[in-house]
């Protein structure tokens, strides 16, 4: 049990006009080497709770427990917590300034207080993991395409060595092939460090293909904690949501509808092929 | 935590103020001001305060909020006193070395104070009670015939409209910029002046850049929309006075004329 959040609550400008009760009574528990997916519609407190779970904000009730220990004791060291508990915000490529994309990526090791050839190392590495060549680390980020601001910017949390890695919205903006890609290294990324993800999203398409488990948020609530196959064959209540199952699970509902026998609780293109298919064959 | 910056923000309520036309509320927070500034006595600062705290009360703006305005300007206003307590000359008070109270440096003194507070108090309480964009629609209407001397008139209130929505955008892209660069460890708060004003930079840098792109932005979507100046614009929204607005000039004047009473009543004493 990496990160437990025990009854959570955090309240927006408490005491003027504009009080908000953005995470209300928020149970939930994170085991290490979980790929998690964060869903919910604009407003659910998706973002707000994510910003807990480093530190930058601070719940107005409750506690939050890191490896054991309670991140608000008088001396948790939050700073510490913070490379711990990597979190790349929404559209990160705004917050490169570094004259150089090895440079921009340096600067997250270097603030650890790494030795300088560490730091470096580091910095190698995380520019490696998500294919930034290395004909780029010496071009203004400014010049970079967007698909690969990104990446840099992502690169610039890996480079701390996080062991939980939070994206909140990593492919928004992007065009279907940079979404893959910037999916498909996360994913690679688990499988080979182990490291916990939580991915935030608005695409059910994204978490149905690399997520094993879903929480989905509703006006400040946690209203579902499950696997991912659970999650969607209640579809009928994410849309009360305003959320939906991935498409092909709705294309799975009618045709069984239609009279084929065909399982309902498909969530990725690949199973629904190998499905139909299997069904096509009898 | 940059959030609570209350300065020149709107406070959403419903009240006679919030919908009393904004032209009316710039003159009469203009009034008011000059009212300060001549009706400086002491029955005329009686008649002042109540009307300005009959204006808060009618309002519905809770009075903590409208005070918070007042912590921006303590430091001024601490000056102000101290200077005008201790440098006025006349028949001293109190004497400690050089320093000498006169009685009249005590009743500039709170006067000045008294003046500034009021200053402040009543301007805040016109941003609390009007939207950024009708404020610059009354604005542009009071200054309008200002544009037979050539005056860009329209051109000032838009870029006064612009100037003031930013406001909110930026202090929202700082918090967010500084959360991100504290997510990869920075440190803004220790550390000497030399070391602080260094950690500015991986905020500052990503900030004008935001702001330059969403300049460029607007710039863009404002022409795609033909915005060519205010040549021939008309307003979704044009002002126009109601009944309630002629009655909030009558009391107006009427406040007006109180103190000029007070002052003849005072003279003749």
């Amino acid at each position: 049990m990496q990160i437990i959040f025990d009854k959570i609550n955090y309240v927006y400008s408490s005491g003027t006009a504009f009080e908000r009760h953005a995470i209300k009574d928020i149970n939930l528990t994170i085991h290490k080497g979980e790929f998690v997916g964060l869903i919910g519609h604009t407003g659910s407190g998706k973002s707000t709770l994510i910003q807990h779970m480093n530190g930058l904000i601070k719940a107005t009730s409750g506690h939050i427990y890191f490896n054991g220990l309670d991140i608000y004791d008088q001396d948790y060291k939050l700073r510490e917590l913070r490379s711990k508990v990597g979190l790349v915000f929404q559209y990160p490529e705004h917050q490169l300034f570094e004259t150089s994309v090895f440079k921009d990526v340096n600067y997250g090791p270097k603030n650890l207080g790494l030795d300088k050839l560490e730091a470096e190392v580091r910095t190698y590495e995380a520019l490696k993991m998500v294919g930034i060549g290395e004909e780029l680390w010496d071009a203004s980020p400014f010049e970079l395409s967007g698909g690969q601001k990104r990446r840099v910017a992502i690169a610039g949390i890996l480079a701390m060595k996080p062991e939980v890695l939070i994206l909140d919205e990593p492919t928004a903006g992007l065009d279907p092939r940079g979404r893959d890609d910037i999916l498909e290294q996360i994913s690679v990324l688990h499988k080979e460090s182990g490291m916990t993800i939580i991915l935030v999203t608005h695409s059910m398409e994204d978490v149905a293909n690399y997520v094993d488990r879903i929480l989905v948020m509703n006006q400040g609530s946690l209203v579902m904690d499950e696997p991912t196959k659970t999650v969607f064959s209640r579809y009928k209540e994410l849309e009360q949501m305003h959320l939906a199952a991935p498409q092909v699970t709705y294309i799975m509902n009618a045709l069984k509808q239609e009279g084929f026998h065909v399982a309902t609780d498909i969530t990725t293109v690949n199973e629904a092929k190998l499905e139909i298919l299997k069904e096509l064959k009898k | 935590m940059i959030r609570d910056i209350t300065i020149g923000q709107y406070y959403p309520a419903n009240s006679v103020i919030h919908r009393l036309d904004p032209r009316l509320k710039l003159v009469g927070t203009f009034l008011f001001i000059i009212s300060l500034f001549t009706f400086n006595t002491f029955y005329g600062y009686i008649a002042v305060t109540l009307f300005l705290v009959s204006v808060i009360k009618v309002s519905k703006v809770p009075f903590r909020f409208i005070a918070r305005g007042l912590k921006a300007v303590v430091v001024i206003l601490l000056f102000t006193v101290t200077f005008n307590l201790f440098l006025t000359p006349g028949d001293p008070i109190f004497k400690l070395g050089f320093l000498k109270i006169t009685r009249e440096g005590l009743r500039f003194a709170a006067f000045m104070g008294i003046r500034l507070m009021f200053l402040i108090l009543g301007s805040s309480l016109m941003t609390f009670t009007t939207t950024p964009n009708q404020l610059t629609d009354g604005l542009e209407k009071l200054l309008w015939p200002l544009r037979h001397i050539k005056v860009p008139v329209h051109e000032i209130a838009m870029m006064m409209s612009i100037a003031l929505r930013f406001i909110p955008i930026l202090l929202e892209e700082t918090d967010k910029i500084m959360k991100a660069q504290m997510a990869r460890g920075a440190d803004f708060e220790s550390g000497g002046i030399l070391k602080r004003a260094k950690s500015l930079i991986p905020l500052l840098v990503p900030l004008f850049v935001s702001a330059f792109r969403r300049a460029n932005d607007l710039a863009m979507a404002m022409e795609a929309r033909c915005y060519r100046g205010g040549e021939g614009r008309t307003k979704m929204k044009p002002l126009r006075y109601h009944g309630r607005d002629y009655v909030a000039y009558l009391i107006l004047l009427l406040y007006i004329a109180i103190l000029i009473t007070v002052r003849i009543l005072e003279g003749l004493l």
